[in-house]
């Protein structure tokens, strides 16, 4: 019993001892868990917030509304909608092509939908949501929206659309925008801006879309808000407003802009007017046009070959982007260059019996008038155009001091016009020609500058420049397309004023007499007499024409006899009114003939209705003499990018020997 | 009257142990209606498994540990047979196959083995005259080793870890010895590489993940590393009931049941979880002084066991929640959501209640 007692009370001990024992343990365990305790919410505490914080708190972009595009008379040019479209995530999809032939129950979807979501796919970026049907309408949208929820990875997106409600009209000034690509991406990533673009699913690609971009887009907004693990936005934290884009006011006027783009008829070519006194771009027309409501939702292929593949080159830019010899518009350059380096005086003047030769030569180089124009004096030889005289004339300015000189009005450079992408033209100078050909300049080639025929070459926007240059004395203004910007929530106007680009010093005699002759031009007698007739106000300008193809020696020109596509470009300068000029403009209208009745009628259309608010009489389009043959291909050539290098075959070929060689100046060449 | 019905009724409930398991379940509901999501049913119904997970108690307390120690042998033959049954005839779900159709009920018989396998080593150990011998463990071991097999068959780690704990307890209280101890851990570190192969697929990715939670940071490792961000962002003080970020926008996964304690801790901070681990641990000395205090064998190696299981639900859960421990199925005790487990607890504070009341009965 005792023994028992004993044996009971060791085994006690020992139980107790262990229990204690498990006691400790248990302590010890928990202080375990309190130190863990201990490091997570003290020592990681913030570590874990923050991370706790990036679960719950995403940023929300909201995307501003964009900037107006609006005529000087308030006409929008470019403006925003709200349209509901059918967004495809594509990530989220397992079987395309079952999904959607189930939405097709439900909304239609047709096959350039279909083209222009794979375009659209490719060009996006990853887990962004492409529209695969846009400008729902409410029943289809509705429609959709009950079924959302067989749809996983397809969603129903109300998004803002920008459009062009002229349409063609002016699609070159205006531009586009499209949908941001990865080199879109990499530029906005070296501009800084890319944080601004969260959201923006576009972004101006061409035209005063793309030139003023940063004034356009506006300032994203965010909204902060908390969103659970589904992703979902359980409520708003905070909120920064988004900062709408400013609206562009445009010196142009819509109304002269369909004036002129309709004075082309089915012809191409371009047009730009400027005011000479303030550098404003009046009107700025490149024909044939395009519909830039195309391009803003992704641009189908079908649609995208006819622009593209099209003879007529649309998409060219082609007031700054087309390049042609600026032909006899060239001359009263010249002769400014003559009367300032002293080579000619008024007295002077020539006998011209239709040719000129170079000493040692036989090589005639031939008047456009064969038999001559007799006794011809500076100013004369503007408003005749004559050739003889400028040959000359050039020779014996020489080719450095004739292109030096020019080089103030802008040729052979960019005018600096607030839209991208031009390009500044080619003056022909021996250093070039030696880069380029390795080869020796040619006294002829001087010959051939001094009438605007040869190496040299201008855009319209020179041209046009050049003129108001002119016009204005030899004060050159900088040319812009914009005068106001406007901030649109509080209206406040920023106008760009008028800046002084240039002065010239030129010798007023000198100016008048080349006026004069320019005058004289519009006049009975001038080359573009007709242009003239029954005006109000006195109109100065000059004629040109521009050649395609190379005529041989002692072949004559036929302009019915030659497919259209071979034929002539027209030009024409002017500036009006003589006295007080308040517009200057060039108009070239591709394979038009002569200069003075294919663009005179264009350019007095639009300075009647400028100086006198007269509407052009409407009248059927009148189109010339088409040629039987088809055309045998496209003049000029275009690069992916729309680079056109138009009219330039000419090249070396002139009115000389060695004439038909169609040559193609690289772009590099061309002061790009 | 009242009062005297009143003073009959507890009489075999002990106030300390009462007032502890009052305030940690009174938090429990105030923890599990932010866990829900502010569902006032989910809320209610925990208060009704409450309610009959007291009830189940105070009929344990009234049960005298000598009629306890009959039943022993049977309940854990029945639940041997059960277990068997499951293994044979038991229904899938979730890949596991836990439960056995009685045609008119389901239940999961390894549930029966938590209170019946610390009963029978209990009432083994009891029986052996003097200081256990070396078979006497053997035999106890293979006791423990049969039932734990078969449930983690199905597979049910976390209860298999409950069971196999509770049977340990009994062993090292006792009187296994420590060079025992000492061989059985060797032993079981040797044969870790075969356990390994054991394992089920996504046992083995849970301890992969435990290792290294970022290996699956939206599949496996999900659930832990959200409740790690959960209880490190509640800092000192917490976040403040219902204003845990982590808990209330759903980044938690099961967070009213597994998980309920990653809520707890973003909610009331590091002093929160400091108040719980005193709860927990004033409820664990108070089973210990009564496994001290118990006077038959049966009685103190059973209340030491179910008070150290007891122990092994909170360290284990915590553990796992705060990301030391494998996530394997082990609820937190009286907070969790759940009827069975709630159950099974109070019956084991029942005893404890019971083993202490009725003392002075058996001295007398």
């Amino acid at each position: 019993m005792r023994a028992e007692l004993k044996n009971f009370q060791h085994e006690q001990y020992y139980f107790k001892l262990r229990l204690g024992f498990t006691a400790f343990v248990v302590l010890a365990l928990f202080s375990v868990l309190a130190a863990r305790f201990f490091y997570l919410q003290i020592k990681q505490h913030d570590h874990y917030q923050t991370l706790a914080e990036n679960n719950r708190i995403s940023l929300v972009p909201i995307v501003p509304n964009r900037g107006l595009i609006i005529d000087k008379n308030g006409v929008v040019l470019a403006h925003n909608f709200f349209v509901y479209t059918l967004e495809i995530t594509p990530s989220k999809i397992d079987d395309f092509e079952a999904t959607i032939s189930e939405i097709k129950k439900l909304v239609e979807i047709s096959p350039l939908d279909r083209k222009r979501y794979n375009k659209l796919r490719e060009e996006s970026r990853n887990f962004e949501s492409v529209p695969i049907r846009t400008h729902l309408n409410e029943v289809e949208a509705a429609k959709f929206a009950v079924n959302h929820y067989r749809f996983p990875g397809v969603e129903i997106k109300s998004r803002l659309f920008r459009h062009y409600p002229l349409g063609k009209l002016g699609a070159h000034v205006v531009g586009y925008i499209g949908r941001i690509n990865d080199k879109d991406l990499i530029g906005l990533e070296k501009s800084g801006s890319l944080s601004n673009y969260k959201g923006s699913d576009h972004v101006g690609k061409s035209g005063i879309e793309q030139f003023y971009e940063s004034y356009l887009h506006g300032t994203t907004g965010f909204q902060q808000v908390e969103i659970d693990a589904d992703g979902r936005a359980v409520r708003v934290l905070s909120s920064t407003a988004p900062v709408p884009g400013n609206n562009i006011v445009l010196s142009i006027d819509s109304k002269m802009q369909e004036i002129a783009e309709t004075a082309f008829g089915e012809h191409r070519g371009a047009l730009v007017a400027i005011d000479p006194k303030t550098g404003s771009v009046l009107a700025y027309v490149s024909q044939p046009t395009f519909d830039p409501n195309l391009f803003v939702d992704g641009i189908d292929v079908e649609n995208w070959k006819a622009l593209n593949d099209s003879l007529d080159k649309p998409l060219i830019n082609r007031p700054i982007r087309g390049i042609y010899p600026p032909g006899s518009t060239f001359k009263p350059f010249v002769a400014m260059a003559g009367l300032e380096n002293g080579k000619r005086t008024p007295p002077f003047s020539i006998s011209d019996a239709g040719f000129f030769t170079l000493a040692n030569s036989a090589h005639r180089y031939r008047d456009w008038k064969p038999g001559g124009h007799g006794m011809v004096d500076m100013q004369r030889a503007i408003t005749i155009s004559c050739d003889t005289f400028f040959y000359g004339l050039a020779l014996e300015l020489g080719i450095d001091k004739l292109t030096d000189f020019v080089r103030h009005f802008g040729f052979g450079e960019k005018s600096g016009i607030d839209i991208q992408g031009e390009i500044g033209g080619l003056l022909p100078t021996p250093e070039w020609k030696m880069r380029r050909y390795k080869q020796p300049w040619y006294q002829g080639e001087t010959v051939i500058t001094g009438i605007g025929q040869g190496y040299t070459l201008v855009t319209p926007m020179q041209l046009a420049q050049a003129t108001a240059i002119l016009a204005n004395d030899g004060v050159a203004m900088k040319p812009h397309l914009v005068t106001q910007i406007q901030k649109a929530m509080t209206g406040e106007m920023q106008v760009i004023s008028a800046e002084v680009q240039d002065k010239i010093a030129l010798n007023p005699e000198n100016i008048a007499i080349v006026k004069r002759g320019m005058i004289d031009v519009t006049l009975p007698g001038g080359t573009a007499a007709s242009v003239g007739a029954n005006a109000a106000y006195a109109i100065a300008a000059k004629t040109g024409t521009a050649q395609v193809i190379g005529i041989k020696q002692n072949e004559k020109y036929n302009a019915s006899s030659i497919n259209e596509r071979h034929r002539d470009h027209a030009l024409f300068i002017a500036y009006a009114p003589a006295d007080d000029p308040k517009i200057a403009l060039a108009v070239i209208v591709e394979n038009g003939g002569h200069g003075g009745s294919a663009g005179g009628p264009i350019a007095r259309k639009v300075m009647d209705y400028y100086l006198l608010g007269k509407l052009p009489e409407v009248e059927a389009v009148k189109l010339e003499t088409k040629a039987v043959a088809k055309p045998l291909g496209a003049i000029g050539t275009a690069t992916t990018d729309g680079t056109a290098v138009l009219g330039a075959t000419i090249g070396g070929a002139t009115r000389g020997k060695n004439a038909a060689k169609p040559v193609i100046i690289p772009e590099e060449e061309l002061h790009d | 009257m009242i009062s005297k019905l009143l003073q009959h009724l507890s009489k075999h409930i002990d106030p300390f142990l009462m007032t502890c398991l009052f305030f940690t379940l009174a938090l429990g509901l105030v923890v599990l209606y932010s866990a829900s999501g502010q569902n006032l049913s989910r809320v209610y119904g925990q208060g009704i498994n409450i309610v009959v997970a007291l009830s189940f108690m105070w009929a344990a307390a009234n049960i005298a540990p000598n009629q306890l120690e009959r039943v022993a042998l049977p309940l854990y033959t029945l639940g041997v047979l059960l277990l068997i049954g499951v293994a044979l005839f038991g229904s899938v779900s979730h890949g596991a196959r836990r439960w056995l159709s009685l045609g008119f009920t389901q239940i999961q018989p390894s549930e029966i083995m938590r209170i019946a396998m610390p009963m029978m080593l209990a009432w083994y150990f009891s029986k052996r005259e003097g200081k256990p011998a070396v078979t006497d463990f053997a035999v106890g071991g293979l006791l423990l080793i049969v039932p734990v097999a078969l449930i983690m068959k199905q597979p049910d780690l976390g209860t298999a870890i409950l069971v196999s704990a509770s049977g340990f307890y009994i062993l090292f209280l006792a009187g296994l010895s420590w060079k025992f101890l000492l061989g059985g851990f060797v032993a079981f570190a040797a044969s870790t590489p075969i356990l390994w192969s054991m394992l089920h697929d996504y046992q083995r990715r849970r301890i992969e993940i435990l290792l290294d939670p970022t290996q699956d940071p939206l599949g496996a490792g999900y659930h832990t590393i959200q409740a790690i961000i959960a209880v490190g962002s509640g800092g000192i003080a917490g976040k403040g009931w219902l204003k845990g970020t982590q808990a209330q926008l759903d980044f938690l996964p099961e967070r009213s049941t597994d998980f309920i304690f990653a809520v707890f801790g973003e909610e009331f901070g590091l002093l929160g979880n400091l108040l719980l681990l005193l709860l927990f641990s004033l409820i664990i000395m108070r089973g210990l002084v009564i496994a001290s205090q118990a006077q038959s064998t049966f009685s103190r190696l059973l209340a030491g066991s179910i008070t150290l299981t007891f122990f092994t639900y909170a360290f284990v859960n915590m553990g796992m929640v705060s990301g030391i421990l494998p996530v394997v199925g082990v609820p937190l005790p009286l907070i969790s959501y759940g009827g069975t487990s709630m159950v099974m607890l109070c019956i084991g504070f029942g005893i404890l209640m019971s083993i202490q009341t009725h003392k002075k009965l058996v001295a007398t």
